[in-house]
């Protein structure tokens, strides 16, 4: 009996080193260093949310490397920054397209940072020394706050604070992290002193939200700023005089293996991203259901950043 | 260990208020026996159809195996975008995860008796609607409370994406603690479904002793 439970534990201790060796992480770090490119580097691995636009920028980087000589591992839909961020700390991730303010408040609970230069003068720090960011896009996802135009004409709404006109019983349609968000109900309150009440909708601004807000289930919904179904669906985002939602430019954040070379090409990526260019590039995966392969190439040659 | 220790402690500090931990419970355990109830008044009618006809078995079997791979959350997103958030979408989600179960369970148990028995009961000059009724159903009740218990056990542990589209039960805990890191409450979420869970077992158990006990005295 002893031996047979000896046996058993031995059989699952195998079967655990078994799934740890078999981590999807686990073949980029073994990803051949020979098969240099022919710049000389080692291949890059460039990783993504799990956010279709994260990834399609990521497929730009990636493109964009790739036409100078770069070899590329593609790590793409790697969940949320909870789950990518420790890879990319431990090296076994190069580059990934990030959000600055959302970055930098994950990094540093404690961040006083309010502007977008803010933000970005930040981030090299609470990175620490493992990872920089490359040069910021101008192109900006964030969330923001979007209501009906009918409810926008009703009540004369087009700032955050003009919320108050409605009265009680503010409610808004977002994922149920914003109840706890600086920028969600107690920003709201601290910021413009409105009472709003998080009704949980868990797919990020996606239909299921558009169709919360266009139901009426709630007058505001947290929509992601580079979403097309803003424009599509005719919603009116409220501006935001205080700067309470932190600015998301979008920004490569890449390890030491990025050499500069490298660097450069994506900063030319960067350079001619512009947040109308993010909208039109999610709207190809949206409307059309091309794949980020497809929607980068042709940016990327409309861009002439591929010859 | 330490997120346990966490873990039970946000419970406590949580018991109360209507976003409380007994609130949510209470939802996730009235989600739960609605969506079993709901799957029974289709599923249990039309297994004993099938069981005591034996007609449409193939059918049945197939269309509940196909049911049994629809993914929930699939399902939760289809309903949501077609009724809009609240219960009613992840309702019908989990009706049709509960059916396959209580229909196997409903058929299987008919379909188990020895088939002289049935003959028997006929031979004694029994309608169709008495051999069901007195033969058929209490002979089945084992097989068709093993259907009703892992049908409750798995709407139980899916019925926490009822708050992906806005409703209420322990996903709310679930969903908030893993946006926000908050591992303690995301565990203690879980554990009380597990609790639930081996509340709502204990509950069948007692029931299929109980049917067996009667089963066997009369």
């Amino acid at each position: 009996m002893k031996t047979r439970i000896a046996a058993v534990l031995a059989a699952a201790v195998l079967a655990l080193s078994a799934c740890s060796s078999a981590n999807p992480m686990g073949s980029a770090s073994t990803a051949p260093s020979g098969s240099a490119s022919a710049s000389g580097g080692t291949a890059l691995v460039i990783g993504s949310q799990q956010y279709y636009s994260n990834e399609i920028i990521a497929e730009l980087y990636a493109q964009a490397l790739e036409a100078k000589g770069f070899t590329i591992t593609r790590q793409y839909q790697i969940g949320q920054r909870e789950v990518y961020l420790p890879e990319l700390q431990a090296g076994k991730i190069d580059l990934f397209p990030e959000y600055s303010g959302n970055l930098l408040q994950y990094l540093d609970k404690s961040a006083t940072a309010k502007t977008g230069e803010e933000v970005l003068a930040a981030l090299p720090a609470a990175l620490g020394s493992s990872l920089r960011p490359l040069t910021a896009a101008a192109a900006t996802d964030q969330d923001s706050y979007n209501v009906t135009k009918a409810n926008a004409d009703k009540y004369g709404l087009a700032s955050i604070p003009d919320l108050s006109k409605v009265g009680a019983g503010l409610t808004v349609c977002a994922n149920s992290e914003l109840a706890k968000r600086p920028y969600g109900p107690p920003g709201l309150k601290s910021e413009y002193g409105l009472d709003v009440e998080v009704i949980p909708v868990e797919d990020s601004g996606g239909p299921l939200t558009v169709k919360a807000l266009k139901d009426g289930d709630c007058l505001t919904a947290d929509i992601y700023s580079a979403d097309p179904s803003i424009a599509a669906n005719g919603l009116v985002t409220l501006s935001d005089p205080k700067s309470l939602i932190l600015p998301q430019n979008v920004v490569p954040i890449a390890s030491a293996k990025v050499n500069e070379q490298a660097a450069s090409v994506i900063d030319k990526v960067s350079g001619s991203l512009t947040t109308a260019d993010l909208v039109s590039l999610n709207a190809l995966s949206v409307d059309q259901q091309q794949s980020s392969a497809v929607i980068a190439k042709g940016w990327l040659t409309s861009k002439g950043l591929l010859s | 260990m330490n997120y346990f220790v966490e873990a039970f402690a946000w419970i406590s500090d949580n018991l109360y208020g209507s976003n409380g931990v007994l609130a949510r419970t209470w939802e996730h355990l009235w989600y739960t026996v609605v969506s079993v109830v709901l799957a029974s008044v289709v599923a249990i009618p039309l297994g004993y159809l099938v069981g005591h006809t034996r007609r449409g078995r193939g059918l049945v079997v197939a269309s509940s195996g196909a049911a049994r791979a629809l993914p929930t959350l699939g399902v939760v997103t289809l309903f949501g975008l077609i009724f809009g958030i609240g219960l009613l979408a992840p309702l019908v989600a989990l009706v049709l995860l509960a059916i396959p179960s209580v229909l196997a369970g409903a058929y299987a148990g008919i379909e188990a008796i020895d088939p002289r028995t049935v003959d028997a009961a006929r031979a004694m000059g029994m309608s169709e609607w008495q051999i069901l009724a007195r033969v058929e159903v209490p002979l089945g009740l084992p097989l068709l409370l093993g259907g009703l218990r892992s049908a409750s056990l798995q709407v139980v542990a899916t019925a926490t994406l009822a708050a992906y589209v806005g409703a209420g039960g322990l996903g709310r805990f679930l969903f908030l603690g893993l946006k926000t890191q908050d591992y303690p409450q995301m565990l203690a979420s879980a554990l009380l479904v597990m609790a639930l869970a081996v509340i709502v077992e204990g509950a069948f158990e007692i029931a299929e002793r109980v049917a067996a006990r009667r089963l066997h005295t009369t």
